[in-house]
């Protein structure tokens, strides 16, 4: 037999944890990654005869509809024939603010699911002093209660057999709603009542509707969450004690530390630096292997498969299209690690608390601090994990700002442009310049970042009131098996979808740089021939020939005068407007380009090739005023197509997404220009 | 006294909260009259506050916490 089980309850309790240990490996990301800011489904194995979907929902605190979060719990919970409806909800709960993780317990129950509580780090109670009375807690709410601990494992046996009894559980609400309003609430129960609340469902709303004032509503809401509170405090005043001498101790000092007013930000300054300085130096080393091993791969087969359009199209295409990509693992890897680490830490909460004041004159809040740094690994998630910014305004600026930090897709171009015009001096004995210089470019991504949302306040109306209220959530040491997980998950969703991209672009641009109209490309050996020419000289000549009279060659000397500004050659233009599907596909891109006609005789790396490229004059094509001004030009410019689809959907506004588009891109052009043109 | 007005490590009760200018989440967070609040520490800037809601740790703005209306237990580590 087949169920489907939900996982519900607050941030920061382990829910992830939950999931991970629940499926393994098994599981499926929904539309786009993030930090469980949708769904998640996985498969576990309840008992012998009890395979499980497991779906996990974002963290929340209350089902009471504030935010997108809310809302896809909520359509998850309430229609019987959503695909994930459940069978049964877990709610995860943890020790330290137990009280807290119950009110969505207590809501979540009284929709009628069968419900288990789970509450997790039951490793951590000693050191908190605190107790939980399992049998207490679990016959006052008349309800399933495991204790776990996703840490050391134990208890989850417990959980499987408390779900596996899922059939027999009581669905009798937990709380008496006439208590709030006796009159109001006589024939209605919480699923109405929540209905009303969310208001979305015209025909739904219909049903529940009633003359109640905003007023009424608000205060009604009010009373329910406090009696909530007031069931939860008589329950846990039985089965639960804290120790208020235990709570604090190192927690306190750390905290003190890490906000202090000069020390705080010299200590964020400090991470980010060695998360960048990380990303770039501990990737050298993979990088270069696997550069090397897609070269030689690429060599090989050209040398041992039979001479023919096929195997051109794998040697010259596919492969080094492919390399493209896959050269980016050990980067990507990195940085989802050092953000999984951050999140998982608490730390991230504590960056929050400093910058909000900071970030307030600019239109954002603390919590954009989030987004932004998320999105210098990948904009999608980052635009996402923006729906916990309560106030609209905000929320809004912080997603039209977030594509200009430095996503991981522009690491590529970065390595290769810097490390072919910026020379490899070190300053002072120990900065390398490279290194600066790519400092520096995030540190651009962020500056245009606030500049942008600076410009946008003036611009976007003011919508209510704007408030913070966040968890402060305890300094956990991270789980080892999470940030795997998430470092695989990432990379794995990085790889499949810029994978599919380039795969395809690299088939059709080699398709189109090999082929080309029959009165020019086609009778190129003829043409060539009147000249006399040595025989290393034709085949030379005869490949460039070729390649600007393919299909392609024709593409990129039609849109070169829109590029010729910023001095890029029609091979580069034609690289940078594959990149407006996803910038990451540059390399790749310009790889395959100088690859076709090459027929790989050397095992050539990429920056090799293009250190080699020259203008008609004879300069190398890749000068400092080329370099810099494309590196303008991909930090700015909206480069991806899937940021763009999402910014459609948080938005629900093409206006938006097209001015982020058009603004973006237009900065990115006007300033390679004057870059280009200063230092030319 | 307000909220805002308490000194970090000193400890509180929540008498009132003004809703008119206060999300919903306050109270879903745990924040009503009855709670005991402790101020923890205010950001380096001022601003946001650091509190403990029942020993559970919370994070508000200043403009917030100055719509609470709160009764001291405590006097907090710079106390008179």
């Amino acid at each position: 037999m087949e169920i489907k089980i939900a996982l519900v309850g607050n941030p920061n309790v382990g829910k992830s944890s939950v999931f991970n240990t629940l499926t393994g490996l098994n599981q499926k990301v929904g539309n786009y990654p993030g930090i469980t800011v949708d769904r998640k489904t996985g498969m576990a194995k309840i008992s012998e005869s009890l395979k499980a979907t497991v779906i996990d929902l974002p963290g929340i605190y209350s089902l009471q509809p504030a935010s997108r979060d809310e809302e896809v719990v909520l359509e998850t919970l309430f229609d019987p024939k959503n695909t994930y409806y459940p069978d049964v909800v877990v709610v995860v709960a943890e020790v330290e603010n137990l009280k807290r993780n119950l009110l969505l317990f207590t809501q979540v129950r009284d929709l009628g699911f069968p419900t288990v509580l789970a509450i997790n780090m039951i490793d951590r109670l000693e050191k908190k002093g605190i107790t939980v009375d399992r049998d207490i807690l679990s016959e006052k709410f008349h309800t399933e209660v495991v204790l776990i601990s996703t840490r050391t494992g134990e208890g989850l046996p417990d959980l499987k057999a408390a779900i596996a009894r899922y059939g027999e559980a009581n669905t009798k609400p937990l709380l008496d709603l006439t208590t709030v309003d006796a009159e109001y609430f006589q024939s209605k129960d919480y699923k109405t009542w929540l209905i009303r609340l969310r208001g979305i469902d015209a025909e739904e709303v219909a049903s529940a509707e009633d003359r109640l004032s905003e007023g009424d509503i608000k205060r009604l809401q009010q009373k329910e969450t406090v009696r909530r509170y007031q069931l939860i405090a008589e329950v846990l005043k039985a089965g639960y004690t804290k120790d208020p001498a235990a709570a604090k101790g190192w927690q306190a000092r750390v905290d003190r530390m890490l906000t202090h007013r000069i020390g705080g930000y010299l200590i964020f300054f400090a991470v980010m630096l060695l998360v960048f300085q990380a990303i770039f130096s501990w990737s050298v080393i993979p990088m270069d292997w696997i550069d090397g091993q897609f070269a030689r791969l690429s060599a090989w087969l050209s040398a041992t498969l039979p001479e023919g359009k096929l195997t051109e199209l794998l040697a010259e295409g596919v492969v080094p299209g492919v390399g493209g990509v896959v050269i980016f693992i050990p980067q990507i890897a990195i940085l989802f690690m050092f953000i999984a680490l951050l999140e998982e830490s608490g730390y991230m909460s504590r960056v929050v608390f400093l910058m909000d004041k900071i970030m307030r004159p600019f239109g954002l809040s603390g919590k954009s601090v989030v987004p932004l740094i998320s999105g210098v690994a990948c904009a999608i998630p980052a635009i996402m994990s923006a729906r916990n910014i309560e106030n609209a305004r905000e929320r809004l600026i912080t997603m039209m700002v977030t594509p200009f930090a430095t996503c991981s897709a522009r690491i590529p171009v970065y390595v290769i442009i810097i490390s072919l015009v910026i020379p490899e001096h070190t300053l002072f004995g120990f900065v390398g310049l490279q290194g600066l210089v790519m400092t520096l470019m995030y540190f651009l991504g962020f500056l245009a970042a606030l500049m942008g949302a600076w410009l946008l306040k003036k611009v976007v109306r003011a919508s209510g009131k704007s408030y913070l209220l966040i968890e402060m959530p305890p300094y956990r040491r991270p789980q080892v098996r999470n940030v795997v997980h998430t470092m695989i998950e990432k990379t794995r969703a990085f790889v499949e979808g810029a994978g599919k991209i380039i795969l395809s672009l690299s088939i059709l641009l080699w398709f189109l740089g090999s082929h080309g109209p029959s009165d020019t490309f086609g009778r190129a050996e003829e043409m060539l021939s009147a000249q006399n020419l040595s025989e290393a000289e034709f085949a030379d000549e005869l490949a460039g020939y070729k390649l600007r009279h393919s299909y392609i060659g024709m593409l990129g000397s039609a849109i070169e005068p829109v590029f010729r500004p910023l001095g890029y050659d029609w091979k580069i233009s034609i690289a940078v407007l594959t990149s407006f599907a996803a910038r990451e596909v540059f390399v790749g891109n310009l790889a395959t380009l100088y690859n076709i006609g090459s027929h790989g005789e050397e095992a050539t790396r990429i920056v090799e090739r293009m250190a080699q490229e020259r203008r008609p004059d004879g300069s190398p094509l890749f000068d400092l005023a080329t370099g810099i001004s494309l590196l303008l030009f991909y930090a700015f410019a909206m480069q991806c197509i899937s940021t763009v689809a999402i910014m459609r959907k948080e938005t629900n506004s093409w206006k938006w997404t097209l001015i982020q588009m058009f603004s973006m891109t237009g900065l990115a052009y006007i300033s390679a220009m004057i870059a280009y043109n200063l230092l030319k | 006294m307000k909220l805002h007005e308490l000194k970090p490590g000193q400890k509180a009760v929540v008498r009132h909260l003004n809703m008119d200018h206060l999300p919903m989440k306050m109270i879903e967070m745990g924040c009503f009259p009855g709670s005991e609040v402790e101020l923890v520490l205010k950001a380096p800037l001022g601003d946001p506050y650091y509190l403990r809601i029942d020993g559970m740790p919370l994070c508000i703005r200043k403009d917030m916490a100055m719509q609470v209306d709160v009764e001291p237990l405590t006097f907090g580590i710079h106390g008179n």
